[in-house]
């Protein structure tokens, strides 16, 4: 589904790589959180996956296609099978729920048809049909990224790309957000969310890949978000894990061992979906 | 569905910029009637070049008793001397390229003379002896007046050989370099106007980021982002075309066809299918100049 192989990204003027020799392999259907510090590559690696930046070495394919032949008058049509929702939500604030949905099938040429049906079936989907003729100012944080991810899944992506979507948003309503991410996850769609928030990756354990230093540094299935065990190597630059209370709260075990002892594995926390 | 899409991004889009559009229209309009003006001149020359060509004649003016010049030594031409010239003009070398001539004595000349400077004080002044005899040659073809010139000035008893189009050259030098300058302004004004629909699209381009940013995003395709643009540039240049045909055709109607023609009878001027023509043109330069502008504009907008 995406395949990484051995993918550097150098801007222009910067003196170390963003992303270095990177290679990963995402299936279809996965939950994929991105987690690593601020300027670790994240956005970079979304934005490859984009074709919004074309790597300085290396291969990206996406659904099969290598993007460097992707002509860039195809890039269009190559977005169309993927959804993207970012923190700061990203709505036109003149249009209504149902228009800021609808404006994303309409400009891709969708009949007025389709649109009748599809935007509120996915208002339904994120639980927005009550709203869909309110304006984003009249809407809480939260109900507005329920918004922004209709608008992204409303084309029934293969892949939909989440950079931080919790990032202004207080738990429970992040809680929520999730759910959301979760239902369209279980409907087929691959979804990778870059995220810092500690408490989602650790209670949803799925696949988590960490970049730091624009390095993959942990790939790891079930993971939590802080490394379970330090690389050799990196004892010296690591830093010093800080345990905060809301962390403490969140999960207890932040830094676990090893995960060579199967009970130590948490068990997938059902979050929300089964309920 | 679409179309309906693309209208009314461009009347969001025209409304919001109204006093970018306004002045894209304005300069448009003034460019484009400098370039009419400028297309009008040139019909003008060519209207008065093939008149005046046609009776275009050369003169061969002998010596008086008066005349230095030439080969003349204040005596008038001899009959003997006439004769050589008249017959010089039937020879065999020169008959085929004269389509007539015919001899101007003193006295018709002087009556020429009179009828043309009838309100002139000079005619008082002036006395049949003064006035040289001619010939006045018509050529088959015009241009050719060189050969008249080669083969019979210098003879004796020739003062001159005038071209009378040499006159008319001076004319058509003005009006042509009035035509240029004209073209010169409508040049620079275009540049104006191209610049102007650039920067008119970019910041139309500018108060609809959000909305660019993620048409982008969903996929909607390049061409579906940028006709919108593009067709905002063009009405405002349309509508400056509009004008300038409006001011073209206005110039040839009041002034040309309702003062010059009056003022100076005897002259044939540009008409009004000669304004209707010049019209296709200056929808077509404002129109591709527009697309032209707003299509890079977009286009290096939607790269950055």
């Amino acid at each position: 589904m995406i395949l990484f192989e051995d993918v550097s990204k150098m801007y222009r003027g910067a003196p170390k790589p963003a992303l270095s020799n990177v290679s990963v392999d995402i299936g279809a259907g996965e939950f994929v959180f991105l987690v690593g510090a601020s300027g670790s590559g994240k956005s970079s690696f979304l934005r490859l996956i984009l074709k919004e930046e074309r790597p300085s070495a290396g291969n990206v394919h996406v659904l099969g296609q290598d993007l460097r032949r992707i002509p860039s008058r195809k890039v269009p049509q190559f977005r169309r099978s993927l959804g993207v929702v970012f923190q700061d939500f990203r709505l036109l604030p003149q249009k209504t729920v149902f228009d800021n949905v609808a404006f994303s099938l309409r400009v891709i040429g969708k009949s007025a048809g389709f649109i009748h049906d599809a935007v509120p079936d996915i208002l339904q989907t994120v639980g927005l049909a009550a709203k869909a003729k309110n304006y984003p100012h009249e809407l809480s944080g939260g109900e507005q990224q329920r918004v922004a991810i209709a608008r992204a899944a409303v084309n029934k992506p293969a892949i939909m790309l989440a950079d931080e979507p919790t990032g202004n948003l207080d738990p429970a309503t992040s809680a929520g957000i999730m759910n959301v991410l979760s239902r369209i996850n279980a409907s087929g769609t691959t979804v990778i969310m870059a995220t810092h928030d500690s408490g989602i990756v650790n209670q949803m354990q799925r696949r988590v890949i960490e970049i730091a230093g624009g390095r993959i540094v942990r790939d790891e299935h079930q993971g939590g978000y802080e490394t379970s065990a330090i690389p050799l190597g990196e004892m010296d630059t690591a830093p010093i894990p800080v345990i905060t209370e809301e962390m403490a709260l969140a999960d207890p075990t932040p830094i676990r061992p090893a995960p060579s002892d199967p009970d130590d594995i948490a068990a997938p926390f059902p979050w929300e979906l089964r309920a | 569905m679409r179309l309906g899409f693309v209208l009314r991004e461009v009347a969001t889009g025209l409304s919001r910029n109204f006093s970018m559009v306004v002045s894209i229209v304005l300069v448009t309009f003034i460019s484009l009637t400098f370039v009419g003006t400028a297309i009008l001149l040139q019909a003008q020359i060519n209207q008065m070049k093939s008149f005046w060509f046609d009776r275009a004649q050369v003169a061969i003016y002998m010596c008086t008793d008066f005349s230095t010049l030439g080969g003349c030594d204040q005596q008038a031409a001899s009959p003997d001397q006439k004769l050589a010239i008249e017959q010089r003009l039937e020879s065999a070398t020169l008959a085929p390229y004269i389509d007539r001539f015919y001899f101007e004595d003193r006295e018709q000349a002087y009556a020429n003379f009179r009828e043309q400077f009838a309100d002139s004080a000079v005619v008082d002044l002036v006395s049949p002896e003064l006035l040289p005899e001619t010939f006045w040659v018509n050529l088959v073809d015009p241009e050719q007046s060189e050969l008249i010139f080669e083969s019979i000035s210098g003879l004796p008893g020739v003062e001159s050989v005038i071209d009378q189009r040499s006159y008319l050259d001076q004319i058509f030098a003005l009006l042509n370099a009035g035509s240029l300058t004209a073209v010169a302004v409508a040049a620079l004004m275009l540049v104006a106007a191209a610049l102007l629909i650039a920067t008119t699209i970019r910041l139309s381009a500018f108060s609809r980021r959000r909305e660019l940013a993620i048409m982008r995003l969903v996929g909607a395709s390049n061409r579906f982002i940028q006709t919108p643009f593009v067709l905002e540039g063009i009405v405002a240049a349309a509508l400056g075309a509009a004008l300038a045909s409006l001011a073209v055709w206005g110039i040839v109607r009041f002034f040309v066809q309702g003062y010059l023609t009056e003022a100076l009878p005897t002259t044939v001027f540009v008409t009004n299918a000669d304004a209707f023509a010049t019209m296709p043109f200056l929808f077509a330069t404002g129109i591709g100049l527009a697309i032209v502008a707003s299509y890079i504009s977009i286009t290096r907008y939607l790269r950055a």
